[in-house]
């Protein structure tokens, strides 16, 4: 048999059917639901008179409209409300398994797909959210639909679709300090462009990736989209077996080891050929800062914004004069001197465990520094990507690491990340964000939008500007 | 689904590249839990001088007069031609729900992201794609031509332009059939029932995790 990649292994082993021109009829294992891209997809079920093919195969939670303060008093926005009621009342009547909007395994659907075990190695998995590339971290093939598929997966178990090329991204080397994952997911970015893995299935290898921990391979995939991918995936390994241990949809005692066994197979074989590479050395990445309204506008933080004048072409000129425009941002403005008015910690970017533990790093510095959030930030917020994360940082005592530097310490949700609950930005407001798109309007009309890692948040967030995360590290292993 | 087989339609040039899917439809409007009246809002940061709300009667709402799409001379358009990676970012079906309602049938693009490309078959509208020196030509004969419009032939997959020059395209022969026929895709992969219970026998036995 021809060596084949793990993309190659995951499709192979899904196909129902193939037509004459290759579109493929592949089999769905898992479906993640949230309020915002399902209530037209129930009501295409209802009108036709179908039901859905496999409840198990399925988990709902609001996400997006969930308010991050308050939550005992409900959701103020009558409109959200309706959405959130309306996902309640689909779950009830088809019988979905459903974590409500009070239930303590409530949070963003790509923090508790993975934090179940609901998602899990070899699997297919979709959801009606382009971020769904981050279950491909457990060597899964996870991507985001529309409501149509979304309706047709919940009638039929089952997608069409055509084989994408395979495109290889290899990190070799060991990160810096203070470089993260969302460091290297920002870098590809930057290399590739947005539209750089547009027709791809991206794997991401090499010894940087298998350093990362199963939270930073998330961050990575989840990313994958912003570069025009729609599924990201990293081989399994010991790390991906041991994070699905002892979870509560993880397989049962006795089907574990015959899985882990499949598992282990999910790595592309060597000499497995891809359609494309990409190389990055990962002692060469930086931190990094994007500057304008796409993620691929992006630097180093010892950079500068870019001037027009110096473009590659007439396109990308006005690309870069109407971003900065938008920005607020003379050419040439060393990133460290931006300011900024808010600061956001969470999303399905980084809001895992390991993202607070690194921005707490940085609260708790600060507060050994007789620090806390600079006077000139209105908001620095802490939104946990799950009730079970935030509980879990609470026991480690990091929520009173983030209240005693400042930051407010949130409920579980999507929050600021696309502003549908009331957290947003107002026009011309300028956020340090933990987040994964920086386009115009995306955090609240006239926002602006600057991606970084939990870490240069935080510190952004002390500072009241934008700092190199690598000096404070520095300082602080001294 | 509506099908498209033909459409002679106006064109509008937005000439922006990456323009994603936030910008096409805002967050505030995917609170809706219906699949029709987007129209109104298709572009709203970019079409209103005002921050728009769901429910807003947009008829009495300030246009920004340097929308493109606000021009006298482009009201009507069916056909939207754009820049590289058209609707790239969120997956939101609402996209192209608010451009069909807008009164799009078809766009015509150098590229576009995936979701939004397969999103639009769903909906009626045809995404096409064009070399990026084509497109730059229809730009400019838009642009220098008041009532420009575009003939675009699904059968024959072509675009005619006003002059009789005609650009082929490509699109999938499955998508297409479909789109000429306006079929429901579910009804059509229910017929492979028999195919979809196998497959889930056969893994049951391989792989029986997937199913406890």
């Amino acid at each position: 048999m021809q060596p084949r990649t793990l993309y190659d292994k995951l499709w192979d082993a899904h196909v129902v059917h193939v037509e004459p021109d290759g579109t493929a009829l592949i089999y769905i294992d898992r479906q993640l639901v949230h309020e915002v891209t399902s209530p037209q997809a129930f009501e295409g079920l209802k009108i036709n008179g179908r039901k859905p093919w496999r409840l198990a195969s399925l988990l709902a939670t609001p996400d997006h409209n969930i308010p991050t303060a308050d939550r005992d008093k409900g959701i103020a926005d009558p409109v959200s409300r309706t959405q959130v009621e309306t996902l309640d009342a689909n779950c009830a009547e088809f019988g979905i398994t459903e974590f409500g909007m009070n239930d303590p395994r409530q949070g963003i659907v790509h923090v508790i797909g993975p934090e179940q075990g609901f998602t899990q190695p070899g699997m297919t998995l979709v959801c009606g959210d382009s971020h769904t590339s981050t279950h491909g971290a457990f060597g899964a093939l996870a991507f985001g639909i529309g409501t149509s598929e979304v309706e047709h997966v919940l009638a039929t178990q089952c997608l069409w679709q055509k084989k994408a090329r395979a495109m290889q991204v290899r990190v070799e080397g060991a990160l810096k300090l203070g470089v993260t994952a969302k460091d290297i997911a920002l870098a590809v970015i930057g290399q590739i462009g947005t539209a750089g893995g547009t027709g791809y299935a991206v794997e991401f290898t090499g010894t940087a990736i298998r350093g990362l921990s199963m939270e930073g391979r998330m961050t990575l995939c989840n990313m994958a989209i912003e570069a025009g991918a729609r599924a990201g995936m990293v081989a399994v390994d010991d790390k991906t077996l041991e994070y699905m241990r002892g979870r509560p949809y993880s397989p049962r005692e006795g089907q574990f080891e015959m899985a882990a066994a499949y598992w282990r197979t999910l790595v592309s074989d060597p000499g497995a050929k891809f359609d494309a590479v990409v190389e990055l050395d990962a002692a060469n990445i930086k931190p990094q800062v994007t500057w304008g309204t796409s993620p691929e506008m992006v630097v180093p933080v010892d950079g500068r914004v870019p001037d027009p004048a110096d473009a590659p072409n007439a396109v990308k000129k006005s690309d870069w004069e109407r971003a900065l425009a938008y920005m607020g941002l003379p050419a040439n403005t060393p990133i460290d001197q931006i300011n900024v008015d808010k600061v956001f910690i969470g999303s399905c970017t980084n809001s895992r465990i390991e993202d607070l533990r690194e921005a707490a790093r940085v609260a708790s510095w600060a507060l050994g520094q007789n620090r806390r959030v600079a006077g000139n930030v209105k908001l620095a917020m802490v939104v946990p990507g799950s009730g079970l994360v935030k509980a879990q940082a609470e026991a480690e005592g990091l929520d009173k690491l983030f209240t005693a530097a400042g930051f407010e310490w949130r409920d579980p949700g999507c929050s600021m990340c696309l502003a549908m609950n009331a957290d947003r930005l107002e026009p011309g407001e300028r956020c340090a964000s933990t987040s994964n798109r920086n386009f115009e309007g995306r955090q609240g009309q006239g926002g602006r939008t600057h991606l970084v890692s939990p870490a240069m948040a935080a510190a952004a967030a002390v500072f009241g500007h934008f700092v190199d995360i690598r000096n404070l590290d520095n300082e602080v292993m001294q | 689904m509506k099908p498209f087989t033909r459409v002679d339609g106006l064109v509008a040039p937005l000439d922006r590249a990456n323009v994603d899917t936030d910008a096409i439809i805002p967050k505030q409007f995917l609170k809706s839990i219906k699949r029709s009246g987007f129209g109104p809002h298709a572009f709203d940061e970019w079409r209103y001088l005002d921050h728009g709300e769901p429910g807003m009667d947009c008829s009495t709402r300030p246009l920004n007069p340097d929308f493109v799409l606000n021009r006298a001379r482009y009201q009507g358009a069916s056909v939207l031609l754009a820049r590289e990676n058209f609707g790239c970012g969120s997956s939101r079906e609402h996209a192209p729900w608010a451009l069909e309602d807008y009164g799009f049938r078809a766009i015509i693009a150098p590229s576009y992201a995936d979701i939004f490309f397969n999103n639009c078959f769903k909906n009626g509208v045809l995404p096409i794609v064009l070399a990026a020196d084509i497109v730059d030509k229809l730009f400019k004969e838009t642009v220098a031509s008041e009532g420009y419009k575009l003939t675009v032939d699904l059968a024959a997959q072509t675009v005619t332009t006003p002059s009789g020059e005609a650009f082929a395209f490509d699109v999938d022969p499955e998508r297409k059939h479909r789109l000429l026929n306006g079929l429901d895709d579910i009804s059509l992969t229910l017929k492979f029932t028999d195919r979809i219970q196998a497959y889930e026998a056969r893994r049951k036995v391989e792989a029986p995790w997937l199913f406890a």
